[in-house]
């Protein structure tokens, strides 16, 4: 704790490019999740070939594919957001394609019959009725994301995983330990409860209940 | 090539592959071995009781959030770089996917299923054994093949903190600034996660299938 209270500007430093590092690789890999769930929502095989060969991805060890990818992308934060980006794909289509498949198809079909076309239809019913579970791919993603750009401090990516490798690396510097320990455990649990929360306000038994109170 | 220098860097070494992958197994056993001998009976326990089950399954999730690494490290203060640190820290990391598994398998059971075997004269200890046991037994191996999964991910960490295993060319590879000597090391872990995963999913498979 003393370190984080001695030298908050350094942890602030490394707070901050924690999540610069983690936040791109969560946008960019949503940004593709979402095609990506929608074309294989058609098929019921090609759904299941495309989880299995993400999940393939997802059961390699972290470490291990940042280093796969080190021959193409060089020892920088690349690597890492690459890696990131790969590897909680698994988790965003999975959650994606399980909140789509979802819904009723008795309201899809209600919301035609009231005359919606297609965008009325995604956006008014399908969007709003999956966001939701969509919603918590995204949390369990932030927080994996979150676990594995520590380990990327070993890869030039930096991050509060500097104070842990720098803890071991300068012997005794067990402060380092815990500030690194401490800060990235604080950081995790903390965009933890930011997407439980998100994800009851967008949630739509809530909104009725309130609706129906009002 | 970089392929083909880690392949002549592994050959190079001789036996050494062979022994890092001891070292990797035993520590991802001991974590394992303990965890499933906490965990299952736990979890049995906590699914008998709505706020037993609640306050732990918390606890569980809390503690699945800290990034694995942070877990791994705060062993050196206590146990300093060694097998032991190693050892009890993936130890914690193993126990959420047994707990959170086995309370959830259990919880779930039809309650009639429980009725009808206590109506046929059957006691607690049978329910227990006859019923409960295998109808939850595919549940808890998916716990169990998510948390070898992860602890194998993680043993790879432990040879930071000296734990050994197939980390070490990870270690070296970096030491040495080095690719081909942390190919190695990723390959030879990646294949075996991919083993794992593939086993006990086989296994998973295997306990789902009615018998009798």
């Amino acid at each position: 704790m003393d370190y984080i209270f001695k030298n908050p500007l350094v942890v602030f430093q490394l707070l901050w490019q924690h999540l610069f590092v983690t936040g791109i690789a969560l946008v960019v890999a949503i940004l593709i999740s979402l095609p990506v769930s929608l074309l294989i929502l058609r098929s019921r095989r090609l759904t299941t070939i495309v989880l299995g060969i993400l999940s393939a991805f997802y059961t390699i060890p972290s470490i291990a594919l940042i280093i796969l990818l080190l021959p193409v992308t060089g020892l920088n934060e690349w690597s890492v957001i690459i890696a990131l980006i790969l590897y909680v794909q698994v988790i965003l289509v999975r959650n994606n394609v399980a909140a789509l498949n979802g819904i009723d198809p008795v309201i899809v079909e209600a919301a035609r019959g009231m005359g919606m076309n297609r965008r009325q239809l995604w956006w008014r019913v399908q969007l709003p009725l999956a966001l939701p579970v969509m919603l918590a791919g995204i949390r369990i993603a932030a927080i994996v994301a979150i676990g594995i750009a520590t380990v990327g401090a070993k890869f030039n990516a930096g991050g509060l995983g500097r104070l842990l490798f720098d803890g071991i690396a300068q012997t005794g510097r067990y402060d380092k330990i815990w500030a690194g320990a401490l800060a990235v455990a604080a950081l995790a649990l903390a965009v933890n409860l930011a997407l439980v929360a998100l994800e009851r306000y967008f949630s739509y038994t809530r909104k009725i209940q309130q609706r129906a109170a009002a | 090539m970089v392929l083909i220098e880690a392949y002549n860097y592994l050959l190079s070494r001789g036996d050494e592959i062979w022994v890092a992958l001891g070292q990797h197994l035993l520590l991802v056993g001991v974590a394992l071995g303990i965890g499933i001998v906490l965990c299952v009976p736990l979890g049995v326990l906590t699914s008998r009781s709505r706020a037993a089950s609640l306050a732990i399954i918390n606890m569980a999730n809390a503690l699945r959030v800290v990034p694995s690494l942070a877990i791994l490290f705060l062993a050196i203060p206590y146990f300093g770089l060694s097998f032991t640190s190693s050892a009890l820290a993936l130890t914690v990391l193993a126990l959420p996917p047994i707990l959170i598994n086995t309370d959830a398998a259990f919880r779930t059971i039809e309650p009639p299923l429980k009725e009808a075997a206590l109506g046929m004269g059957m006691t607690a200890r049978q329910v227990l054994w006859r019923i409960e046991f295998p109808l939850a037994l595919p549940v808890i191996v998916a716990g169990i093949r998510i948390a070898t999964v992860e602890v194998i991910a993680s043993a790879t960490l432990a040879a930071f903190i000296g734990g050994g295993g197939l980390g070490i060319y990870i270690t070296r590879g970096f030491a040495l600034f080095d690719t081909s000597i942390l190919l190695v090391g990723a390959i030879s872990v990646a294949l075996l996660a991919l083993t794992a995963e593939i086993l006990l999913g086989g296994l998973e498979r295997f306990v789902r299938t009615p018998y009798g």
